[in-house]
Protein backbone atom coordinates (compact mmCIF):
# COMPACT_ATOMS: atom_id res chain seq x y z
CA UNK A 1 0.00 0.00 0.00
CA UNK A 2 1.32 3.42 -0.87
CA UNK A 3 1.58 5.89 1.94
CA UNK A 4 0.26 9.45 1.68
CA UNK A 5 3.86 10.66 1.50
CA UNK A 6 4.64 8.37 -1.41
CA UNK A 7 1.53 9.58 -3.17
CA UNK A 8 2.59 13.16 -2.60
CA UNK A 9 6.05 12.50 -3.93
CA UNK A 10 4.61 10.74 -6.95
CA UNK A 11 2.25 13.63 -7.64
CA UNK A 12 4.94 16.27 -7.25
CA UNK A 13 7.46 14.54 -9.50
CA UNK A 14 4.72 14.15 -12.12
CA UNK A 15 4.06 17.86 -11.72
CA UNK A 16 7.76 18.72 -12.07
CA UNK A 17 7.93 16.70 -15.26
CA UNK A 18 4.82 18.45 -16.62
CA UNK A 19 6.24 21.86 -15.77
CA UNK A 20 9.45 21.10 -17.58
CA UNK A 21 7.65 19.94 -20.71
CA UNK A 22 5.39 23.00 -20.69
CA UNK A 23 8.36 25.34 -20.34
CA UNK A 24 10.03 23.46 -23.20
CA UNK A 25 7.10 24.30 -25.42
CA UNK A 26 4.36 21.69 -24.88
CA UNK A 27 1.90 24.40 -23.94
CA UNK A 28 -1.16 22.21 -24.38
CA UNK A 29 -0.14 20.27 -21.25
CA UNK A 30 -0.90 23.28 -19.08
CA UNK A 31 -4.51 22.24 -18.54
CA UNK A 32 -3.33 18.92 -17.17
CA UNK A 33 -1.14 20.79 -14.70
CA UNK A 34 -3.97 23.05 -13.54
CA UNK A 35 -6.83 20.56 -13.48
CA UNK A 36 -6.16 19.09 -10.02
CA UNK A 37 -6.40 22.61 -8.57
CA UNK A 38 -9.23 24.11 -10.60
CA UNK A 39 -11.77 23.62 -7.80
CA UNK A 40 -9.48 25.32 -5.30
CA UNK A 41 -8.94 28.22 -7.65
CA UNK A 42 -12.70 28.71 -7.91
CA UNK A 43 -13.23 28.37 -4.15
CA UNK A 44 -10.50 30.90 -3.41
CA UNK A 45 -12.02 33.40 -5.83
CA UNK A 46 -15.51 32.77 -4.44
CA UNK A 47 -14.32 33.32 -0.87
CA UNK A 48 -13.42 36.87 -1.79
CA UNK A 49 -16.01 37.77 -4.41
CA UNK A 50 -19.08 35.96 -3.01
CA UNK A 51 -20.66 35.79 -6.45
CA UNK A 52 -20.51 32.64 -8.58
CA UNK A 53 -20.28 34.31 -11.98
CA UNK A 54 -17.65 36.80 -10.82
CA UNK A 55 -15.70 34.02 -9.12
CA UNK A 56 -15.68 31.88 -12.25
CA UNK A 57 -14.50 34.78 -14.36
CA UNK A 58 -11.75 35.62 -11.87
CA UNK A 59 -10.73 31.94 -11.72
CA UNK A 60 -10.40 31.80 -15.52
CA UNK A 61 -8.44 35.03 -15.60
CA UNK A 62 -6.09 33.78 -12.87
CA UNK A 63 -5.41 30.53 -14.73
CA UNK A 64 -4.69 32.47 -17.92
CA UNK A 65 -2.28 34.73 -16.03
CA UNK A 66 -0.53 31.73 -14.53
CA UNK A 67 -0.17 30.27 -18.00
CA UNK A 68 1.18 33.49 -19.43
CA UNK A 69 3.77 33.80 -16.69
CA UNK A 70 4.68 30.14 -16.29
CA UNK A 71 8.20 30.98 -17.45
CA UNK A 72 8.66 33.09 -14.34
CA UNK A 73 7.40 30.49 -11.89
CA UNK A 74 10.17 29.88 -9.35
CA UNK A 75 10.23 26.20 -8.65
CA UNK A 76 11.24 26.41 -5.02
CA UNK A 77 7.55 27.18 -4.36
CA UNK A 78 4.71 24.72 -4.92
CA UNK A 79 2.86 25.31 -8.16
CA UNK A 80 -0.51 25.17 -6.37
CA UNK A 81 0.60 27.83 -3.87
CA UNK A 82 1.72 30.12 -6.67
CA UNK A 83 -1.48 29.55 -8.63
CA UNK A 84 -3.62 30.36 -5.59
CA UNK A 85 -1.60 33.51 -4.86
CA UNK A 86 -2.36 34.72 -8.37
CA UNK A 87 -6.02 33.84 -7.86
CA UNK A 88 -6.25 35.71 -4.56
CA UNK A 89 -4.64 38.78 -6.13
CA UNK A 90 -6.97 38.68 -9.10
CA UNK A 91 -10.04 38.33 -6.87
CA UNK A 92 -8.91 41.09 -4.52
CA UNK A 93 -8.43 43.44 -7.43
CA UNK A 94 -11.98 42.78 -8.60
CA UNK A 95 -13.29 43.06 -5.06
CA UNK A 96 -11.80 46.53 -4.69
CA UNK A 97 -13.83 47.58 -7.71
CA UNK A 98 -16.98 46.00 -6.23
CA UNK A 99 -16.41 47.74 -2.92
CA UNK A 100 -16.73 51.13 -4.51
CA UNK A 101 -20.46 50.35 -4.71
CA UNK A 102 -21.13 48.02 -1.82
CA UNK A 103 -21.16 48.17 1.95
CA UNK A 104 -18.65 46.37 4.13
CA UNK A 105 -19.91 43.17 5.71
CA UNK A 106 -20.83 43.54 9.35
CA UNK A 107 -18.20 41.21 10.69
CA UNK A 108 -15.33 43.32 9.34
CA UNK A 109 -15.45 45.70 12.26
CA UNK A 110 -13.97 43.78 15.20
CA UNK A 111 -10.29 44.24 15.67
CA UNK A 112 -8.26 41.09 15.22
CA UNK A 113 -6.27 41.72 18.39
CA UNK A 114 -9.33 42.10 20.60
CA UNK A 115 -10.81 39.11 22.38
CA UNK A 116 -13.77 37.42 20.73
CA UNK A 117 -16.20 36.07 23.25
CA UNK A 118 -18.46 33.27 22.03
CA UNK A 119 -22.16 33.66 22.65
CA UNK A 120 -23.87 31.43 25.13
CA UNK A 121 -26.26 28.99 23.51
CA UNK A 122 -28.24 25.90 23.96
CA UNK A 123 -25.95 23.30 22.48
CA UNK A 124 -26.03 22.02 18.95
CA UNK A 125 -23.94 18.93 19.29
CA UNK A 126 -23.52 16.10 16.87
CA UNK A 127 -24.96 17.53 13.71
CA UNK A 128 -24.94 14.67 11.20
CA UNK A 129 -23.37 15.61 7.90
CA UNK A 130 -26.39 14.15 6.06
CA UNK A 131 -28.11 17.49 6.60
CA UNK A 132 -25.87 18.77 3.82
CA UNK A 133 -28.05 16.84 1.38
CA UNK A 134 -30.53 19.64 1.88
CA UNK A 135 -30.03 22.67 -0.32
CA UNK A 136 -31.39 25.13 2.20
CA UNK A 137 -28.85 23.99 4.77
CA UNK A 138 -25.97 24.46 2.36
CA UNK A 139 -27.37 27.87 1.42
CA UNK A 140 -27.59 28.85 5.08
CA UNK A 141 -23.98 27.81 5.66
CA UNK A 142 -22.83 29.77 2.61
CA UNK A 143 -24.81 32.81 3.71
CA UNK A 144 -23.23 32.71 7.15
CA UNK A 145 -19.79 32.45 5.54
CA UNK A 146 -20.58 35.44 3.33
CA UNK A 147 -21.24 37.51 6.46
CA UNK A 148 -17.66 37.18 7.68
CA UNK A 149 -15.13 39.86 6.90
CA UNK A 150 -12.90 39.12 3.94
CA UNK A 151 -9.73 38.40 5.90
CA UNK A 152 -11.53 35.77 7.98
CA UNK A 153 -13.31 34.27 5.00
CA UNK A 154 -10.11 33.84 3.00
CA UNK A 155 -8.36 31.97 5.80
CA UNK A 156 -11.39 29.84 6.60
CA UNK A 157 -11.99 28.78 3.00
CA UNK A 158 -8.37 27.83 2.32
CA UNK A 159 -7.88 26.07 5.61
CA UNK A 160 -11.21 24.47 6.49
CA UNK A 161 -12.89 24.06 3.12
CA UNK A 162 -9.88 23.42 0.90
CA UNK A 163 -8.01 21.73 3.76
CA UNK A 164 -4.67 23.40 3.18
CA UNK A 165 -2.14 23.45 6.01
CA UNK A 166 -1.64 26.48 8.24
CA UNK A 167 1.75 27.05 6.57
CA UNK A 168 0.40 26.88 3.05
CA UNK A 169 -2.50 29.18 3.89
CA UNK A 170 -0.02 31.68 5.36
CA UNK A 171 2.15 31.53 2.26
CA UNK A 172 -0.74 32.04 -0.15
CA UNK A 173 -2.14 35.00 1.76
CA UNK A 174 1.32 36.42 2.52
CA UNK A 175 0.63 36.60 6.27
CA UNK A 176 2.23 34.93 9.31
CA UNK A 177 1.15 31.51 10.60
CA UNK A 178 0.18 33.26 13.86
CA UNK A 179 -2.24 35.48 11.91
CA UNK A 180 -3.69 32.44 10.17
CA UNK A 181 -4.41 30.83 13.54
CA UNK A 182 -5.92 33.98 15.05
CA UNK A 183 -8.15 34.59 12.04
CA UNK A 184 -9.14 30.94 11.87
CA UNK A 185 -10.19 30.95 15.53
CA UNK A 186 -12.23 34.10 14.93
CA UNK A 187 -13.82 32.77 11.78
CA UNK A 188 -14.83 29.47 13.35
CA UNK A 189 -16.25 31.09 16.47
CA UNK A 190 -18.18 33.66 14.46
CA UNK A 191 -19.63 30.97 12.19
CA UNK A 192 -20.68 28.93 15.17
CA UNK A 193 -22.37 31.98 16.64
CA UNK A 194 -24.05 32.87 13.36
CA UNK A 195 -25.42 29.37 12.93
CA UNK A 196 -26.36 28.44 16.45
CA UNK A 197 -30.05 28.04 17.21
CA UNK A 198 -31.42 30.99 19.10
CA UNK A 199 -29.28 33.60 17.46
CA UNK A 200 -31.13 36.01 15.20
CA UNK A 201 -28.95 35.42 12.17
CA UNK A 202 -27.82 32.65 9.84
CA UNK A 203 -30.37 29.97 9.21
CA UNK A 204 -32.37 30.68 12.36
CA UNK A 205 -34.35 33.67 11.08
CA UNK A 206 -34.14 32.83 7.39
CA UNK A 207 -35.60 29.40 7.94
CA UNK A 208 -37.55 30.23 11.09
CA UNK A 209 -35.88 27.64 13.25
CA UNK A 210 -36.89 28.62 16.74
CA UNK A 211 -34.75 27.87 19.73
CA UNK A 212 -34.77 24.15 20.44
CA UNK A 213 -36.26 23.35 17.05
CA UNK A 214 -33.19 21.77 15.57
CA UNK A 215 -33.13 21.89 11.77
CA UNK A 216 -31.18 18.66 11.49
CA UNK A 217 -33.77 16.55 13.23
CA UNK B 1 -2.73 22.31 34.64
CA UNK B 2 -5.95 24.23 35.22
CA UNK B 3 -7.49 26.44 32.53
CA UNK B 4 -10.27 29.04 32.61
CA UNK B 5 -13.00 29.66 30.03
CA UNK B 6 -11.08 32.37 28.26
CA UNK B 7 -8.10 30.10 27.76
CA UNK B 8 -10.39 27.37 26.41
CA UNK B 9 -11.92 29.75 23.84
CA UNK B 10 -8.51 31.03 22.79
CA UNK B 11 -7.24 27.49 22.27
CA UNK B 12 -10.51 26.02 20.97
CA UNK B 13 -9.50 26.26 17.34
CA UNK B 14 -6.07 24.69 17.96
CA UNK B 15 -7.78 22.04 20.07
CA UNK B 16 -10.12 21.07 17.25
CA UNK B 17 -7.10 20.86 14.92
CA UNK B 18 -5.28 18.61 17.40
CA UNK B 19 -2.64 21.31 17.63
CA UNK B 20 -2.25 21.49 21.44
CA UNK B 21 0.11 19.72 23.84
CA UNK B 22 -1.22 16.56 25.57
CA UNK B 23 -1.26 18.44 28.89
CA UNK B 24 -3.31 21.30 27.50
CA UNK B 25 -5.66 18.90 25.74
CA UNK B 26 -6.32 17.10 29.02
CA UNK B 27 -6.83 20.38 30.89
CA UNK B 28 -9.30 21.63 28.27
CA UNK B 29 -11.26 18.38 28.37
CA UNK B 30 -11.40 18.39 32.15
CA UNK B 31 -12.60 21.99 32.16
CA UNK B 32 -15.28 21.29 29.55
CA UNK B 33 -16.68 18.42 31.59
CA UNK B 34 -17.67 20.83 34.33
CA UNK B 35 -18.52 23.79 32.06
CA UNK B 36 -21.47 23.33 29.68
CA UNK B 37 -20.77 26.62 27.95
CA UNK B 38 -17.24 25.65 26.95
CA UNK B 39 -18.40 22.15 26.03
CA UNK B 40 -20.88 23.81 23.65
CA UNK B 41 -18.22 26.01 22.12
CA UNK B 42 -15.93 23.03 21.44
CA UNK B 43 -18.76 20.92 20.04
CA UNK B 44 -19.89 23.83 17.90
CA UNK B 45 -16.43 24.33 16.42
CA UNK B 46 -16.14 20.63 15.63
CA UNK B 47 -19.44 20.87 13.76
CA UNK B 48 -18.27 23.93 11.84
CA UNK B 49 -15.04 22.22 10.76
CA UNK B 50 -16.84 19.01 9.85
CA UNK B 51 -19.74 20.58 7.95
CA UNK B 52 -17.78 23.16 5.98
CA UNK B 53 -15.02 20.65 5.27
CA UNK B 54 -17.51 18.37 3.53
CA UNK B 55 -17.04 18.08 -0.22
CA UNK B 56 -20.65 19.01 -0.81
CA UNK B 57 -19.85 22.51 0.46
CA UNK B 58 -17.24 23.12 -2.25
CA UNK B 59 -19.28 22.48 -5.35
CA UNK B 60 -18.28 24.25 -8.52
CA UNK B 61 -20.87 25.46 -11.04
CA UNK B 62 -21.91 22.93 -13.65
CA UNK B 63 -19.60 23.01 -16.69
CA UNK B 64 -16.95 25.09 -14.89
CA UNK B 65 -14.08 22.76 -15.85
CA UNK B 66 -15.07 22.62 -19.52
CA UNK B 67 -15.47 26.39 -19.75
CA UNK B 68 -12.06 26.88 -18.16
CA UNK B 69 -10.47 24.42 -20.54
CA UNK B 70 -12.12 26.07 -23.54
CA UNK B 71 -11.07 29.57 -22.49
CA UNK B 72 -7.52 28.38 -22.02
CA UNK B 73 -7.49 26.86 -25.48
CA UNK B 74 -9.04 29.89 -27.16
CA UNK B 75 -7.01 32.58 -25.49
CA UNK B 76 -3.65 31.02 -24.92
CA UNK B 77 -3.05 28.40 -27.52
CA UNK B 78 -3.26 30.19 -30.87
CA UNK B 79 -0.66 27.72 -32.15
CA UNK B 80 -3.37 25.07 -32.06
CA UNK B 81 -5.68 27.06 -34.30
CA UNK B 82 -7.75 24.67 -36.40
CA UNK B 83 -7.71 24.40 -40.16
CA UNK B 84 -10.66 26.81 -40.55
CA UNK B 85 -8.90 29.31 -38.32
CA UNK B 86 -5.88 29.33 -40.59
CA UNK B 87 -8.08 29.62 -43.66
CA UNK B 88 -9.84 32.67 -42.21
CA UNK B 89 -6.50 34.24 -41.28
CA UNK B 90 -5.15 33.53 -44.75
CA UNK B 91 -8.21 35.01 -46.45
CA UNK B 92 -8.03 38.07 -44.24
CA UNK B 93 -4.40 38.64 -45.12
CA UNK B 94 -5.24 38.52 -48.81
CA UNK B 95 -8.01 41.05 -48.31
CA UNK B 96 -5.79 43.38 -46.30
CA UNK B 97 -2.96 43.03 -48.80
CA UNK B 98 -5.40 43.76 -51.61
CA UNK B 99 -6.62 46.85 -49.83
CA UNK B 100 -3.07 48.16 -49.55
CA UNK B 101 -2.51 47.55 -53.23
CA UNK B 102 -5.64 49.55 -54.04
CA UNK B 103 -4.58 52.35 -51.74
CA UNK B 104 -1.11 52.50 -53.24
CA UNK B 105 -2.31 52.43 -56.84
CA UNK B 106 -4.71 55.28 -56.11
CA UNK B 107 -1.56 57.15 -54.97
CA UNK B 108 -3.29 59.07 -52.27
CA UNK B 109 -0.68 60.72 -50.04
CA UNK B 110 -0.92 59.26 -46.59
CA UNK B 111 0.58 61.61 -43.98
CA UNK B 112 3.63 59.86 -42.63
CA UNK B 113 4.68 62.19 -39.84
CA UNK B 114 3.80 61.28 -36.31
CA UNK B 115 4.19 63.88 -33.60
CA UNK B 116 7.01 63.22 -31.16
CA UNK B 117 4.64 64.09 -28.35
CA UNK B 118 2.39 61.20 -29.23
CA UNK B 119 5.09 58.75 -28.19
CA UNK B 120 4.01 57.07 -24.99
CA UNK B 121 5.91 58.29 -21.95
CA UNK B 122 6.93 54.74 -21.00
CA UNK B 123 9.20 54.62 -24.05
CA UNK B 124 11.71 56.42 -21.87
CA UNK B 125 12.15 53.43 -19.57
CA UNK B 126 15.19 51.32 -20.52
CA UNK B 127 13.72 48.16 -22.06
CA UNK B 128 16.10 45.86 -20.19
CA UNK B 129 15.45 47.44 -16.79
CA UNK B 130 14.73 44.68 -14.24
CA UNK B 131 11.27 45.18 -12.77
CA UNK B 132 8.78 43.30 -10.62
CA UNK B 133 5.20 42.59 -11.56
CA UNK B 134 2.60 41.67 -9.01
CA UNK B 135 0.26 39.24 -10.72
CA UNK B 136 -3.31 40.40 -10.47
CA UNK B 137 -2.08 43.99 -10.36
CA UNK B 138 -1.71 46.38 -13.25
CA UNK B 139 1.63 48.01 -12.47
CA UNK B 140 5.30 47.14 -12.73
CA UNK B 141 7.77 48.35 -10.16
CA UNK B 142 11.45 48.75 -9.37
CA UNK B 143 12.47 45.94 -6.99
CA UNK B 144 13.06 48.60 -4.31
CA UNK B 145 9.53 50.01 -4.55
CA UNK B 146 7.56 50.01 -1.32
CA UNK B 147 4.14 49.88 -2.86
CA UNK B 148 4.26 46.43 -4.42
CA UNK B 149 1.07 44.61 -3.71
CA UNK B 150 1.60 41.09 -2.39
CA UNK B 151 5.33 40.96 -2.99
CA UNK B 152 5.41 37.20 -2.35
CA UNK B 153 3.85 36.44 -5.70
CA UNK B 154 5.65 39.16 -7.66
CA UNK B 155 7.65 37.95 -10.64
CA UNK B 156 10.76 39.48 -12.16
CA UNK B 157 10.98 40.48 -15.81
CA UNK B 158 12.34 43.25 -18.00
CA UNK B 159 10.48 46.54 -18.37
CA UNK B 160 9.95 45.75 -22.03
CA UNK B 161 8.34 42.42 -21.23
CA UNK B 162 6.11 44.05 -18.61
CA UNK B 163 4.94 46.67 -21.07
CA UNK B 164 4.29 44.03 -23.72
CA UNK B 165 2.14 42.18 -21.21
CA UNK B 166 0.07 45.31 -20.69
CA UNK B 167 1.44 46.45 -17.33
CA UNK B 168 1.99 50.16 -16.74
CA UNK B 169 4.82 51.82 -14.79
CA UNK B 170 4.26 52.43 -11.08
CA UNK B 171 3.70 56.18 -10.67
CA UNK B 172 5.73 56.17 -7.46
CA UNK B 173 9.00 54.32 -8.05
CA UNK B 174 9.13 54.97 -11.80
CA UNK B 175 7.96 58.55 -11.61
CA UNK B 176 11.14 59.97 -13.11
CA UNK B 177 10.38 58.20 -16.37
CA UNK B 178 6.85 59.48 -16.55
CA UNK B 179 7.24 62.75 -18.36
CA UNK B 180 4.24 65.04 -18.42
CA UNK B 181 3.72 65.99 -22.05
Amino acid sequence: MRTALQNDLGASSHEDALLKRIKDGERELFYELVQPYERRVYAAALSILRNEAEAEDAAQEAVLKAFKHIGQFREEAKFSTWLLQITINEARMRRRKQLAHAMEPIADQPNEDGEYIPRDFADWREIPSEILERHEIRDALMKALAMLGEKYREVFVLRDMQRLSIEETAKILDISTASVKTRLLRARLMLRDLLSPGFGGGWTTKLSFAKGNKPWE
Amino acid sequence: MGVNCEKVWRESSNYVDGDVSPDLRKAIEEHAQGCPRCATVLAGLKNIVQLYGDERMSEVPLGYGQRLHRRLENDMLPARRGFMGWMVAFAASILVGGAFEVARSASVGVPEHVSQHSQPADRQIPPDLGVLVSLGGKLFHLPTCRSINNRASAVAMTAQQAMQDGYTPCPRCLRKYLRVV
